[in-house]
């Protein structure tokens, strides 16, 4: 058998990236802004994130991509330290948070200029705004000033 | 709510089989299948040609066509798979049980063939083994667009977040994931099968280097090749068959938070999480208490989701997980309940839960190496921060 010669690693080098949708184009076209927009049910004004066609709550299609506030609390979070995609080699360890803003959403990012021994639940964070492409702005956080 | 026609003690599993777990053996996922088929269907004491349903595993690439073509060109007349990963790995139990107890189908093959080992990559497909992860595209049009671009690119570190959430709610402790990674290598080391047998010690398991906080290398799975078929088929049937048969008692899915849409996960109840909703249907149309079950199997991928899962179905009350696995709490003798008694998926091998339900069967049987006396009831659980599925197996 010949899998050993011909074994071979594809590892990409470039960072994955979203892929913009028709579901999320209003949330990625928002950062690129500089704001986070997360979709809000019209009648029962509940936030929701992902993006999603109704509302989880009180299943109506009717939302609005509304401010967020940026701010919120680490709700629970990881010290990666490997292994990891090559595109994120070069910063472990680092750290992946899950915020939860004050608006009730969930979200998932990293805590910038945050060693990893200074991670810790119920820490208050503010969203900051990394342009990566043309298209596509990261949303990171960092601790509230 | 259920009706009368359920899939309660209508099939069972008769045959048993699988391949050497290592992690290396230089097979195709395809050619590994068809060894655990076979071998399978001996233990059965079955022609592969009585084959006529296929319940396979979502992720799992040796498809219909190609085992028609190496099972003799059975009349297949029934073929499903599950979804979602380590989360459908008992619910292919219930599929079959279904189709059996439907009259769709009468002998129906579950099998899983993974070549996952570090080194059984081969080529630069997701789908031709090692870690799918490693071969993820660079531009994400799923819900993995909404982590892996901020680094969380593998389950193992979407299952670190959801464990450490778990040690914030409740105190969980490396010393509660240590006593499940023990008490799993203990059974590993009765187990011939097992690729990982040097015992480990406390200080062994805190040594370990940390992969993603919580967790160490020895909270998690191990990476294997190997394959693992079962032969399903009706209680009926199965009383001439040559094993004594596993009986399905119960089977139950549901779908609930999951874990790669992190958001919806933490934004539900935990009442809501899959398995609990699993668990209520299970138990209810088993009619049996969680007390009851002599021996279960968790998907264990990692030490602090086993904990989690003995919460989940109803073993411990939330939170009391890593209390209940101390000091050997989950081990095959005086344990609280003896779980994973082959080793599991930390220390037997990672057939995607699969080693787990032969495991299963064998403690039915009276076979296992790690026998828990008078077993009548063995809990068998998918995946646990998927939506998922679970079975009860009884002795006829
Ligand atoms: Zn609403």
């Amino acid at each position: 058998m010949a899998h050993g010669s011909q074994r071979e690693q594809h590892l990409t080098q470039d960072l994955p990236l979203p892929q913009i949708s028709r579901d999320n184009a209003e949330f990625y076209a928002a950062a690129a802004r500089g704001e986070l927009r997360f979709q809000r049910c019209t009648p029962c004004r509940r936030f929701r994130h992902y993006p999603r066609p109704a509302c989880p709550y009180c299943l109506s299609r009717d939302f609005t991509w509304e401010l967020s506030s940026g701010r919120g609390t680490v709700y629970t979070w990881t010290i990666v330290r490997g292994p990891t995609l090559p595109a994120f080699q070069d910063k472990l360890p680092y750290n992946v948070v899950d915020v939860l803003l004050d608006e009730g959403v969930h979200f998932q990012s990293e805590v910038l200029d945050c060693a990893p021994e200074e991670i810790h639940a119920g820490m208050p964070v503010e969203a900051v705004f990394v342009p990566v492409t043309d298209e596509i702005t990261l949303v990171k956080f960092r601790r509230q000033a | 709510m259920p009706s009368s026609n359920t899939i309660r003690d209508q099939a069972a599993i008769v045959g048993i089989g699988q391949t050497k777990f290592s992690k290396s053996l230089g097979m195709s996922e395809y050619e590994m299948a068809v060894d655990a088929i076979f071998a399978a269907c001996e233990d059965a004491g079955i022609s592969p040609r009585e084959i006529d349903g296929l319940v396979r595993y979502d992720m799992e690439q040796t498809d219909e066509e190609q085992l028609l073509s190496v099972l003799g060109n059975p009349l297949l007349r029934f073929f499903a798979g599950t979804a979602w990963g380590g989360g459908g790995s008992a619910s292919v139990l219930v599929v079959a049980a279904s189709a059996i107890a439907s009259g769709m189908s009468e002998t129906v093959l579950v099998f899983r063939s993974r070549a996952r080992g570090k080194q059984s990559s081969y080529g630069k497909d997701p789908k031709q083994g090692g870690r799918y992860w490693e071969k993820l595209a660079t531009s994400l049009p799923g819900l993995n667009q909404w982590h892996v671009p901020q680094g969380l690119v593998s389950a193992f570190q979407e299952m670190a977040m959801i464990s450490m959430r778990h040690r914030i709610e409740y105190g969980t402790t490396d010393d509660h994931y240590a006593d499940v990674a023990i008490a799993f290598r203990e059974h590993a080391m009765r187990n011939p099968h097992a690729v990982m047998r040097a015992p480990m010690t406390r200080e062994d398991h805190h040594a370990s280097r940390m992969i993603a906080d919580p967790l160490r290398l020895y909270d998690c799975n191990i990476e294997t090749d190997g394959a693992v078929a079962f032969i399903v088929t009706s209680v009926e049937r199965a009383r001439d068959l040559r094993q004594p048969p596993a009986v399905i008692l119960a089977g139950a899915m549901a779908a609930g938070s999951h874990h790669i849409r992190m958001s919806s996960m933490f934004e539900r109840p935990w009442e809501d999480e899959s398995p609990v909703r699993v668990a209520r249907q299970l138990y209810e149309m088993a009619g049996v208490k969680p007390r009851e079950i002599g021996a279960a199997f968790f998907y264990d991928f990692f030490t602090s989701l086993v904990i989690i899962g003995l919460e989940q179905y109803g073993f411990a009350p939330r939170g009391e997980g890593g209390p209940f696995a101390a000091n050997g709490g989950l081990s095959w003798q005086g344990g609280r309940l003896a779980c994973n008694t082959n080793g599991g998926q930390l220390s037997e091998a990672f057939i995607h839960g699969f080693n787990n339900t032969s495991e299963a069967v064998r403690q039915i049987r009276g076979s296992s190496t790690a026998q828990v006396e008078g077993c009548d009831l063995v809990l068998v659980a998918g995946g646990n921060t998927d939506p998922t599925g679970a079975v009860i197996l009884r002795r006829l």
